[in-house]
């Protein structure tokens, strides 16, 4: 095996359970966003995009889809003689099978992985964020501080801090201190759970934690702390564009709606920051004569009739006659009927809204405010002709014909 | 050998000269069609839904394009270890002059490629012929009338080319009279140039032309044996269109705004693949205005678009308005211009407040980076 200065571990295990119906099949990773990509484009992206040329993808809830789109990683140019894409599932060993028990614990099991390449550096990565970021800059930083560890960080409006983990970072960018979620923060600064290790030092410090049966094995509430109490070189890489966790139903909506805002930083067309997916094979999509598309993102496949104002389409989506889309997000394959209307809602793939169904609802129709929220459609159903969905509702089973 | 094995055979260069204005700076397999597309996608899908797996692309000049279009097969799942995608650029072994004039010298260029793969038959396609055929259907018909050679052939108005073969059949569906001079004839049954034989009947009958100095693959081989071979027709009864001009390559684009053609070309069970760009999806501003249109990622549209096809990238500026028009990858349309009728090559500029317009029957072409 050929040595690598800097291998990349992305945590794409989790199963976003607050994602609801939307990660039922699938790990949050997988799920559906921007027109035609999937959450793990981006850090995979950020990698090839970054000259990182070997991941490990740990996977571990509902791994099917998320195995399947990755393939041999030749949509991101990461099927790779040597080094590219791996897929890292939890694994039988003489001591008996073991789920990955937290963070940390995933790179331990994968100690034999990372030792074939004898890295210098690891980046460790989750698959739960939007960004566009060039890790190679990280690496640099890295090493002018001859850090053993370094966190990429975000300043975050402060009356957001509290949901974050902070950070107390000093003048030359070392960190002081860390806060996990205070209710009362001390700064602004935020974790965006991009992690630069030296290889030797992390492996040590996995192996201690391994031994230490009181850890949870989790990368932010054991091994970095400890680190730090050791008096370790920790230090605080300052990130300043576009960086969205979508864990929430709320946060997958809005920061798909981003892509919409010309005041949002995010631009995927960058010719020379690509973001890479797998795509199907389809046609363009076709706008008929009666069609009426603002502000919206439209992927390869879909059929317009109807109206669009504000949303997401992605591939193979078909809106009839009559239907109208607002502020929505529509994943692949799904047929909205002619008449119906789907406003702030999130419709999942190959689902039936019949005709003037609704689902959905505008802010201002909710008589209180609290009541209010993004709807939700799971995959694979059909929603009844003229049926009504309320905000805020979840929809997991088909719904019958003219049901309010 | 390998029994029922179907080697594919394409011509990349297949009359260029019936399309000047796109073929100018690259081959007919590397004209873009339907909003994505290159018209060698058509063919290369074709063999492999149909099970083909092992494909040579005859080229001849100007394929720098097509090259980079097709890389080294990934797209079409040509890139393989065993079988898989062979380009054949001009070759001039002993007795092949290298760059080739006709159809026979082409494949006698190729006859050591031919020779060599293992495959029982081969079927050969042009590129100007976009269609989205199962060529399992061909084998079938192949295979049960017993002919030595059959020919897709279509019903209608043959299209203005040289050498068009139109075919009279007896009552077995046994081609018993061809000529090559009716192009244009409305009414008629013409070839569509795709050719399926024995592999080793083809090696025979191209090295026998190429010994006697035959220049013409359809009246020296096919005309010429149409008694001493039993040679069929196959009715081609799906979407297929031969471009043998700019103004039916305009027309045939245009059509595809129809939703029942576009069916026809692109049916579920026959995905056309093509080269992905990961551009992203295409952006429709506040204030735009598109309607009857067929657009593809990574076009950005701010004015006013109606019946046109948008290939990826494209830019059509606030104010603009784009009538019945096609505009190749990357155009860009400036602030306040207004074209009509028009057909602009991959990054073409029309600069803001331009106006230009052709007609329906007379399209106005601007070239390959042209700025207007």
């Amino acid at each position: 095996m050929v040595k690598k200065e800097c291998i990349a571990m992305l945590l794409a295990g989790g199963q976003g359970s607050r994602l609801g119906i939307l990660t039922k099949n699938i790990a949050k990773p997988a799920v559906p966003y921007g027109g035609k990509y999937r959450i793990i484009d981006f850090p995979l992206s950020n990698c090839v995009n970054s000259g990182i040329d070997t991941v490990g993808v740990l996977t571990q809830y509902r791994p099917l889809e998320l195995n399947d789109y990755i393939g041999n990683g030749q949509p991101w140019d990461l099927d790779r003689m040597n080094g590219g894409v791996h897929i890292l599932s939890p694994y039988q060993q003489m001591e008996g099978s073991q789920w990955y028990k937290g963070t940390a614990n995933a790179i331990y099991q994968n100690i034999q992985f990372i030792d074939r390449y004898a890295p210098e550096y690891v980046l460790i990565l989750s698959g739960d964020h939007i960004y566009k970021m060039d890790y190679s800059r990280m690496l640099d930083y890295h090493k002018d501080k001859k850090a053993d560890c370094t966190i990429a960080m975000l300043e975050v409006p402060w009356d957001e801090a509290s949901r974050f983990g902070l950070m107390l970072v000093r003048e030359d960018g070392s960190i002081a201190e860390f806060e996990e979620k205070p209710k009362e923060p001390r700064s602004n600064k935020a974790s965006m759970g991009v992690y630069v290790f030296t290889w030797k030092v992390l492996r040590e410090y996995l192996l201690l934690d391994e031994a230490d049966a009181a850890s949870s094995n989790d990368f932010g509430k054991d091994l970095i702390p400890r680190m730090h109490s050791d008096g370790r070189g920790l230090f605080a890489f300052p990130f300043d564009g576009y960086w969205k966790d979508v864990g929430t139903i709320e946060s997958l909506w809005d920061a798909n709606l981003d892509i919409l805002n010309p005041k949002i930083d995010l631009d995927l067309s960058d010719e020379n920051w690509k973001i890479y997916s797998n795509s199907p094979a389809s046609p363009p999509h076709y706008l008929a004569v009666g069609a009426r598309v603002q502000n919206s993102i439209i992927a390869e496949g879909c059929t317009v009739e109807g109206s669009l104002d504000y949303s997401v389409l992605f591939a193979n989506v078909s809106v009839g006659k009559g239907a109208e889309v607002k502020y929505s997000i529509v994943m692949p394959g799904t047929v909205i009927e002619e008449g119906a209307c789907v406003q702030y809602a999130i419709v999942a793939e190959n689902t039936r809204i019949g005709a003037r169904a609704v689902v959905g609802e505008c802010p201002e129709d909710v008589s209180n405010r609290d009541d209010w929220g993004v709807a939700v459609v799971g995959s694979g159903l059909s929603i009844g002709a003229g049926s009504v969905v309320k905000a805020k509702t979840m929809v997991e089973n088909d719904i019958a014909e003219g049901t309010k | 050998m390998k029994a029922n094995s179907v080697l594919g055979i394409i011509y990349s260069n297949a009359y260029d000269t019936a399309l000047p204005e796109l073929t100018g700076l690259r081959t007919m397999g590397s004209v873009p069609f339907a909003g994505r597309y290159r018209l060698i996608d058509f063919p290369l899908s074709n063999m492999v839904n149909s099970g083909i797996s092992k494909v040579g692309v005859i080229t001849k000049s100007n394929y720098r394009s097509l090259m980079d279009h097709l890389g080294a097969g990934k797209p079409w799942d040509l890139s393989r270890k065993l079988d898989g995608m062979f380009i054949l650029p001009p070759f001039s072994g002993a007795g092949a002059s290298g760059v080739y004039q006709c159809r026979i010298e082409a494949l006698y260029g190729s006859l050591g490629f031919i020779k060599r793969c293992t495959d029982e038959y081969v079927v050969m396609c042009d590129c100007n012929v976009v269609c989205n055929m199962d060529l399992g259907r061909l084998f079938d018909a192949h295979r049960a009338s017993g002919a030595d050679i059959t020919i897709a052939y279509q019903h209608g108005t043959a299209p203005a080319l040289d050498d068009i073969m139109t075919f009279s059949f007896d009552d077995g569906g046994r081609i018993n009279g061809a000529s090559v001079f009716n192009g244009g004839t409305e009414d008629t049954d013409f070839s569509l140039n795709i050719f399926l034989m024995r592999k080793s009947l083809l090696e025979r009958l191209v090295t026998e032309a190429a010994g006697l100095k035959m220049l013409d693959f359809e009246t020296d081989v096919i005309i010429r044996n149409l008694g001493a071979l039993k040679i069929h027709g196959f009715k081609a009864d799906g979407y297929t269109r031969v471009i043998d001009s700019l103004q039916s390559y305009y027309s045939f684009s245009m059509e595809l705004l129809d939703s029942g053609v576009r069916a026809g070309l692109f049916r579920p069970e026959g995905p056309v693949y093509t080269k992905p760009r990961d551009s992203m999806p295409a952006f429709y501003a506040w204030g735009s205005d598109a309607k009857n249109c067929l657009v593809a990622s990574g076009c950005v549209i701010e004015g006013e678009v109606e019946n046109s096809i948008l290939f990826r990238g494209a830019h059509v500026s606030a104010g603009a308005s784009v009538k019945n028009s096609i505009l190749l990858q990357d155009t860009f349309i400036g602030a306040n211009a207004k074209v009509s009728c028009v057909i602009t090559d991959k990054r073409a500029v029309i600069r803001p407040g331009r106006n230009l317009s052709g007609a329906e029957n007379y399209p106005f072409f601007v070239g390959k980076e042209i700025v207007i």
